[in-house]
């Protein structure tokens, strides 16, 4: 357990501001190996701007991020592909590091689409779409996975079976996850800790925690903690 | 059998068409075709200070189309003007630029169709070994960044996000683009350089369902072209560039019918 005490990410009080105006700022938390940290908040408090500077795609306008790892997989909101590049899944698959076909297909598998390998990516369905990316990114076997809203476009029965797949991809690969969410009922289940966002950090800890936080309670309103007691009555089934 | 320029043309076209195929390939992927014809046409610029300080035009072709695609990356990122704009304004002004330079330039005889739409007359064998020996380093280099820039292709974000450094190969690709348009000028000229780009990939588009298909049918497009333009340029006296980007022309809408076929069968 000892070298998990270093974290892959730990970001120290990191801002970024578009001209002007700053989307997010002052955040600080770490995500260990094995750990899932999820991002909830409002559309617009820089949960996606936050996830965007631990990847390096937009750099820090203050603070700083310190990443340990190289092997980063990355799963974005939205991607889209032109019609004049003829693109199939499995060339996509292997669109940022070699990965051997077998390991292609595993993947695949996984996420349930591993008959559209050698389907156009253009035609496939926005769930279809979703699935290929996180099965792009678990290919790759890496410490540190971003995923954006995940699962959005996939259908209520596959949105359950996905998340039962990300929590059980950081169990074996034991990588750092770090997630941004809708879904209350995995954030409350799987997640280790969250943070929530409204252009700085209204708040974080265990989800339970976070729930009984009035920062939070205020954000999102009364619901939304109903929904975690919904959710604890179930807590003595399994997941597989 | 046939003249030796029409020899040197043929093996200086080849060569052209090989390099093209898949940074034409790129060029529609990443929607620079307007960017490579801004690229293109500051070309004739470099042709003049080629001309007035009596060095190589290639060189002087890819040093001045280089110091454009910079100055364009750099104006992009200072001004408040759309991109398409700012690609119009460097594109004819560099362009008038040069054309009014070789009005003052009075000293020295210009071939001005040779120059805006390529002659194959003008071939020299420095000029193939310039086209073969700058064609087969573009190409090396294309190869070794091959995998950032497609993945920056696909998608910018993912590729920074997963360590691809997609800014690196955005900034050499642009310097190839300027390479590529100094090694085919003579063949083609300044106004038809882009239509040699893109064609024979948008024909390789029509016929192919995974990138390194479409690669290889792109340069086969730009090598059937210009042999059939070359042919027909001799025989019907034609200036060479028009008669290459014509052949190409007639090729895409053959691909055309292939399309409309693939897409009737998939519905």
């Amino acid at each position: 357990m000892t070298e998990n005490n270093i974290p892959l990410v730990r970001l120290d009080n990191a801002g970024v501001r578009k001209s002007s105006k700053w989307i997010v700022r002052g955040v600080s938390f770490e995500i260990l190996k094995g750990q899932i940290v999820t991002l909830i908040g409002p559309n617009g408090s820089g949960k996606t701007s936050t996830a965007k500077m631990i990847l390096n795609i937009f750099q820090t306008d203050e603070g700083k991020i310190e990443k340990n790892t190289e092997k980063v997989a990355y799963v974005p909101q939205k991607i889209n592909i032109d019609w004049t590049l003829p693109l199939r899944v499995v060339d996509f698959m292997t669109l940022t590091s070699n990965i051997r076909h077998d390991q292609i297909i595993e993947a695949l598998t996984l996420t349930g689409v591993e008959k559209l390998i050698n389907n156009e990516v253009r035609n496939l369905s926005g769930g279809e779409f979703q699935r290929v990316l996180i099965a792009r990114a678990i290919a790759k076997k890496p410490e540190l996975l971003v995923l954006d809203e995940p699962v959005q476009g996939v259908d209520f029965n596959g949105e359950i079976a996905l998340y039962k797949l990300i929590k059980n991809i950081s169990d074996k690969l034991n990588c750092g996850i770090l997630l941004i969410s809708h879904d209350i009922h995995f954030v409350m289940s799987a997640t280790d800790h969250v943070i929530c966002l409204n252009g700085h950090v209204c708040c974080s800890g265990t989800p339970s925690a976070v729930a009984k936080n009035p920062a939070y309670i205020k954000l999102f309103g009364e619901h939304t903690t109903s929904t975690l007691s919904l959710y604890e009555h179930h807590h003595d089934h399994t997941h597989s | 059998m046939f003249d030796d320029f029409f020899i040197r043309a043929l093996i200086a076209g080849i060569g052209v068409a090989v390099v093209t195929g898949p940074l034409g390939c790129m060029v529609i992927w990443r929607r620079l075709s307007y960017f490579g014809d801004t690229l293109s046409h500051s070309a004739l610029l470099g042709v003049t200070f080629a001309y007035s300080f009596s060095i190589n035009i290639s060189l002087s072709v890819f040093v001045v189309s280089t110091l454009v695609a910079l100055l364009l990356l750099g104006l992009q990122k200072k001004t408040k003007l759309p991109g398409d704009a700012l690609l119009g304004l460097l594109s004819h002004s560099t362009l008038a630029v040069g054309l009014v330079i070789i009005g003052l330039l009075t000293s020295i005889r210009f071939d001005l169709m040779g120059l805006l739409f390529g002659d194959i007359l003008a071939v020299t064998f420095e000029d193939i070994f310039i086209i073969w020996l700058g064609g087969a380093i573009i190409l090396g280099i294309l190869y070794f960044i091959w995998k950032s820039l497609f993945a920056a292709t696909v998608n910018y974000d993912l590729a920074a996000a997963e360590g691809m450094k997609p800014d690196v190969s955005n900034f050499i690709f642009t310097i190839l683009l300027a390479g590529v348009i100094a090694i085919s000028i003579k063949m083609v000229g300044v106004l038809l350089i882009t239509g040699l780009l893109l064609i024979p990939a948008a024909m390789a588009r029509n016929l192919s369902s995974n990138p390194l298909q479409m690669i290889i049918l792109s340069i086969v497009g730009g090598v059937l072209s210009v042999i059939i333009g070359l042919f027909s340029s001799l025989e019907f006296n034609t200036a060479s560039g028009p008669s290459i980007i014509g052949a190409a022309l007639i090729l895409f809408v053959i691909s055309l019918i292939s399309l409309r076929r693939n897409s009737s069968l998939q519905r």
